[in-house]
């Protein structure tokens, strides 16, 4: 890959975006083979928001490779609550890691950081931004059920806040997919998604309403609705079943139809889908440890 | 300029900014950091009859040329004006604003949330789109009223 820092999906191109995934697929083959390739990597740990699988996900794959991580803890432990800022932290445990992985509740501050770091940061999250790692193991896990070219997804939830939705959309702009938005009025996609997502020429449609598109996807990708983004616990209630499903919601899809969410989930996904072909977010969160292995052995490679 | 208007404006050197929008000249001030207690010599008419506009606002400023950045936000939210640079009575330069392709520093991010708005060692930076600026950070879109969004000092 190009970049040092990975900030947003919007950096990757294809050819990138398929460097990670192919070299993901031959650690999956083969993960022993890859157990010694960062024998002395450290790689740094700074989560201003508590976010465990992330952060596990991302300290196995270092681990697998070979490496270790260091953790700067919680908020409350650190010189946060002394009033450190996140520009100087930052510089600080870069003298102790060979790549910073950053998870923080304000947008923009994984592009801030790497303005000031000089070891390759690793977005896992800003606020209602970017997610660029998880946008990663979905394409993965997209590629592996249904693949990424000649593709319709239709993408279900909070889409306004879900940063990992915003993250998934561009990075599917790079290939030949038909993107179905699907979301209550409250939380369409927020302008600045949709403007870039025109303006990559994307082919995207909204509805408010799963059974206009569900019989057509090849995946549904189902993310969480907040209960804080609703004034009140009816509305939020209402709009939770609507955007929730179940083995009845699918029985006008596709029998191949991949269902996929980046969990932790809490209704949107009734526990009898479990047991069928269609739910793959299991294995999705699977993916997080080869596809960070792939893309912390080609920051490191490159980096040395 | 006419001979009639350049003796209604008569400085001797400065700068004036003509054709301003009619109720952006109080906004022009802020983005010069003008608040009257820096003491050079303003003149501004508001809602003045022009030819080219049904009405215009117009800012003199004596002692004064623009810098780059100046103008740039200028440009932003006052599109149509002209600066006329005056030394020794004789306007030496005339401008027409064009539009930048990023203002660093000027305007603030209106997302709270935005890492520009903590407190951080960042300057803000918006690229300038066809209609609008765009946060670099958090990439919010701001398409109206960007002279409510000058970063006061
Ligand atoms: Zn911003």
């Amino acid at each position: 890959m190009r970049h040092d820092h990975l900030t947003s999906a919007k950096q990757l191109s294809r050819a990138d975006i398929e460097s990670v995934l192919d070299r993901a697929a031959e650690i999956d083959a083969d993960p022993a083979a890859f157990g010694d390739r960062h024998r002395d990597a450290v790689l740094g740990l700074c989560f201003y928001e508590p976010s465990t699988r992330t952060k596990m996900s991302f300290e196995t794959a270092i681990k697998r490779l070979g490496g270790d991580a260091v953790d700067m803890g919680t908020v409350e432990s650190s010189s946060v609550t002394k009033g450190e800022s996140l520009a100087d932290t930052a510089r600080v445990v870069e003298g102790y890691a060979d790549a910073l992985v950053l998870r923080h509740p304000s947008e923009g501050a994984a592009k801030m950081v790497s303005e000031f770091v000089d070891v390759p940061l690793l977005n896992a999250g800003d606020g209602a931004g970017h997610h660029p790692t998880q946008t990663l193991l979905d394409l993965y896990t997209i590629r592996e059920n249904a693949g990424l070219d000649d593709l319709t997804i239709g993408i279900m939830g909070d889409l306004k806040y879900g940063r990992t939705v915003h993250s998934l959309a561009y990075a599917l702009t790079n290939f030949d997919a038909d993107q179905h938005f699907v979301s209550p009025e409250s939380l369409k996609l927020p302008r600045s998604v949709r403007y870039d997502l025109h303006d990559s020429g994307a082919n995207v449609r909204e509805h408010t309403d799963l059974d206009a598109v569900l019989s057509s996807l090849d995946v549904l990708y189902v993310t969480r609705i907040q209960r804080e983004r609703f004034p009140d616990e009816n509305e939020y209630r209402a709009v939770a079943g609507e955007y929730g499903i179940d083995l009845e919601t699918l029985e006008s899809a596709r029998d191949d139809l991949t269902v996929m969410h980046p969990l932790p989930r809490v209704d949107e996904i009734a526990p009898e889908v479990d047991g069928t072909d269609y739910a793959t977010y299991f294995e999705q969160a699977h993916n997080g440890v080869p596809v960070r292995m792939a893309l912390l052995d080609q920051l490191l490679e490159a980096d040395r | 300029m006419s001979d009639h208007e350049l003796r209604v404006s008569k400085i001797r050197d400065g700068t004036v900014i003509d054709h301003i929008r009619a109720g952006q000249a109080l906004n022009v001030l802020a983005i010069l950091g003008i608040r009257g207690a820096s003491g050079e010599t303003v003149s501004v008419g508001m809602n003045v009859p022009s030819d080219r506009m049904a009405s215009k606002d117009i800012v003199k400023v004596e002692g004064r040329e623009l810098s780059q950045d100046e103008v740039d936000v200028l440009s932003l939210i006052a599109p149509e004006a002209t600066i006329n640079i005056v030394r020794e009575y004789e306007v030496v330069e005339k401008q027409q604003l064009e539009s930048p392709d990023r203002v660093v520093g000027v305007l603030s991010c209106p997302n709270r949330n935005c890492i520009t708005n903590a407190d951080e060692p960042v300057e803000t930076a918006f690229d300038v789109l066809a209609d609008g600026v765009r946060c670099e950070y958090c990439e919010t879109i701001v398409r109206d009223d960007l002279a409510s969004h000058i970063a006061v000092e």
